[in-house]
């Protein structure tokens, strides 16, 4: 599903105030099967973009579409609805979205409330909650006497076993172990590719956006400053610095390596993978 | 001679005592005066538990706790949180302010400071986390890493002798990170502030003196970063001594020891020059 941002401007309501723009005329398209990764500081404005594309804030000057479905300032219910269903998305605290008392009734909430039966929708729950590594025991528990870990993973079980056709993910990897997760992105972006879905991602991880994003935006103050390929980004060094945008670690060492060996590996290596064969390739090891 | 800041012995503690299942069984360690300790360990391995004791949030069942060589009780669990600061893993929910400035001096009311230091301690506490043009606004509406911020500003701004960070830095963009972390060093080095923290970030842990490592409620290790990386290979090892493990794998010519990136690339260097 296509998802374009068309002039989008809008800002907080509070009491009678509003916020100055926390988002500023942005303005971009991304292509149905994509899987974008949206970077940038504190404050710039990624959770509130995300929270545009579902409906959570309505623009207060442009539209928003999704797929056939258009977000504007007249914020007709129906459309609204509609892309709820559609879009899926885990929010950056996972309390935020947890509210059941137990797991089982968290994660079957989605499924119901869209017209699944009971019995397949605990069906579902049981499915997804171990997809994302956790016992069925955890079922019976309340969401509240989770790990925070253990809440991440909830959450976005629940996500999982609402089927959406677009997935916005707000640092879906935050509070995870290491192996936890890549377990859980790399399950993200086996379903992100087998469901055709559209993938947006937030993260302030820029190993994530080298192994999971094909493309990147790159939020400043409100607004979409670039938009690109991920290796096209990674590559250009003078960009990504005035841009302050992190580099994959992959890609740091390498320019260490180059610089302290003066020795200049053949490509430009985002992944552990990418780095080792390439020191291999220009006989270094 | 060192002091010990934090002492714990055979602490065991379970949520629900019905239960026999325990969710922290005898663990025992101590922290020095002065140390970067890091605890790892898996979603649910009882690190959050830990901090939440330590602070005496929550009661143990069984062992003890000494915290500047106060033991830890109902009596004196007051006068132990002027010692010890703990920054949640989620600061949601935590805040009482009804501004930014007010929630990060709530802390100091409480104990009663004078107006003037109390100001003081606020300005830089908001310096530190780059926070100070936000000073007026409502901790509630804010960004995530935002929030972040003003969670650890306000224990920051009670200069405890031991800052407990669990996962305090998550939501923070990688070069607000980096100088937090640079800032908390120097706090560290030049104040003698201990520094317990929680993290899943390898290469932050890597930095740290020491680490203790949870496994399922217990304490299965503590030792310098290269030993716990080196003798726990399924742990996600820091970036240069996954690739050093992964160059392993294809050519013997490799070192078989755990290497830090200096040392990688030292080694690379020298390899080069030999060819
Ligand atoms: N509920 C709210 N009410 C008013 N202002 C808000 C609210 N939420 C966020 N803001 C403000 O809007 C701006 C953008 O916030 P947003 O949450 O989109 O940032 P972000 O890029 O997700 O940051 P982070 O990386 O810290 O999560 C910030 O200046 C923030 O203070
Ligand atoms: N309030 C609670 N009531 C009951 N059980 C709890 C509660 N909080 C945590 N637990 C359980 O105790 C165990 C340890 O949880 P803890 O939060 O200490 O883990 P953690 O190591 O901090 O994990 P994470 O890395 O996910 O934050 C987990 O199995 C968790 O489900
Ligand atoms: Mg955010
Ligand atoms: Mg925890």
């Amino acid at each position: 599903m296509q998802i374009t941002f068309k002039d989008v401007t809008a800002d907080y309501q509070i009491g009678p105030l509003r916020t100055p723009r926390v988002l500023d005329s942005v303005d971009f398209n991304l292509e149905p099967g994509t899987f974008t990764a949206v970077i940038g500081h504190t404050g710039s404005g990624k959770s509130s973009l995300l929270k545009a594309m579902n409906g959570l804030l309505i623009p207060v000057k442009g539209e928003v579409h999704i797929g056939g479905t258009v977000i504007n300032r007249s914020k007709n219910k129906k459309s609204l609805k509609t892309i709820r269903k559609k879009v899926g998305m885990v929010f950056q605290f996972p309390e935020s979205q947890l509210f059941a008392e137990t797991v089982e009734q968290d994660i079957c909430f989605g499924p119901l409330n869209f017209g699944v039966p009971l019995e397949e929708a605990k069906r579902i729950a049981r499915q997804v909650i171990q997809q994302v590594g956790l016992g069925p025991d955890i079922l019976t528990k309340s969401p509240f006497a989770l790990s925070g870990g253990q809440k991440r993973r909830v959450a976005i079980a629940g996500i999982l076993a609402m089927q959406p056709e677009v997935l916005v993910l707000d640092e879906p990897g935050a509070g995870l172990d290491p192996r936890g997760k890549k377990e859980i992105l790399s399950l993200i972006s086996k379903w992100h590719n087998n469901e055709k879905l559209t993938t947006v991602m937030v993260t302030h991880d820029m190993e994530d956006v080298a192994h999971y994003a094909d493309n990147v935006v790159v939020m400043e103050k409100g607004q979409a400053v670039l938009h690109k390929g991920v290796r096209e980004l990674f590559a250009d060094i003078h960009a990504l610095k005035s841009l302050r945008v992190d580099i994959p670690q992959a890609r740091k060492l390498q320019l260490k390596i180059e610089q302290e060996t003066g020795v200049k590996l053949p490509q430009v290596c985002l992944t552990i993978d990418e780095l080792a064969n390439c020191l291999m390739k220009a006989g270094l090891v | 001679m060192t002091a010990r800041v934090v002492e714990v012995s055979n602490l065991v503690f379970g949520y629900d005592k019905r239960d026999k299942e325990q969710t922290l069984t005898d663990i025992n360690f101590s922290v020095n005066k002065g140390e970067w300790v890091a605890v790892i360990g898996h979603n649910g391995s009882g690190k959050s538990t830990l901090a939440k004791l330590l602070v005496g949030l929550l009661e143990m069942d069984d062992g003890s706790i000494s915290i500047a060589g106060i033991n830890l009780n109902d009596n004196t669990k007051w006068e132990v949180r002027r010692h010890i600061g703990l920054v949640f893993q989620n600061p949601e929910n935590q805040f009482v302010g009804t501004t930014v400035q007010d929630d990060v001096a709530f802390g100091l009311e409480n104990i009663n400071m004078p107006y003037e230091e109390m100001n003081n301690r606020v300005e830089e506490a908001l310096k530190m986390v780059d926070l100070s043009e936000l000073r007026f606004h409502d901790p509630s509406r804010l960004s995530g890493g935002q929030k972040q911020r003003v969670a650890l500003a306000g224990i920051l701004a009670l200069r405890p002798s031991v800052l407990v960070l669990d996962e305090a830095l998550v939501m923070l963009d990688p070069g607000s990170r980096r100088e937090l972390l640079l800032t908390l060093k120097q706090l560290n080095k030049s104040s003698d502030m201990t520094i317990i923290s929680i993290t899943h970030d390898m290469d932050e842990a890597a930095e740290a003196d020491r680490i203790l490592l949870l496994e399922a409620g217990r304490l299965v290790d503590s030792g310098k970063p290269s030993d716990v990386f080196s003798k726990h290979q399924q742990l996600e090892p820091p970036f240069s001594e996954a690739l050093r493990r992964m160059l392993k794998r294809q050519k013997n010519t490799v070192p078989d020891t755990y290497m830090t990136e200096e040392e990688l690339v030292n080694w690379l260097c020298k390899s080069h020059l030999k060819m």
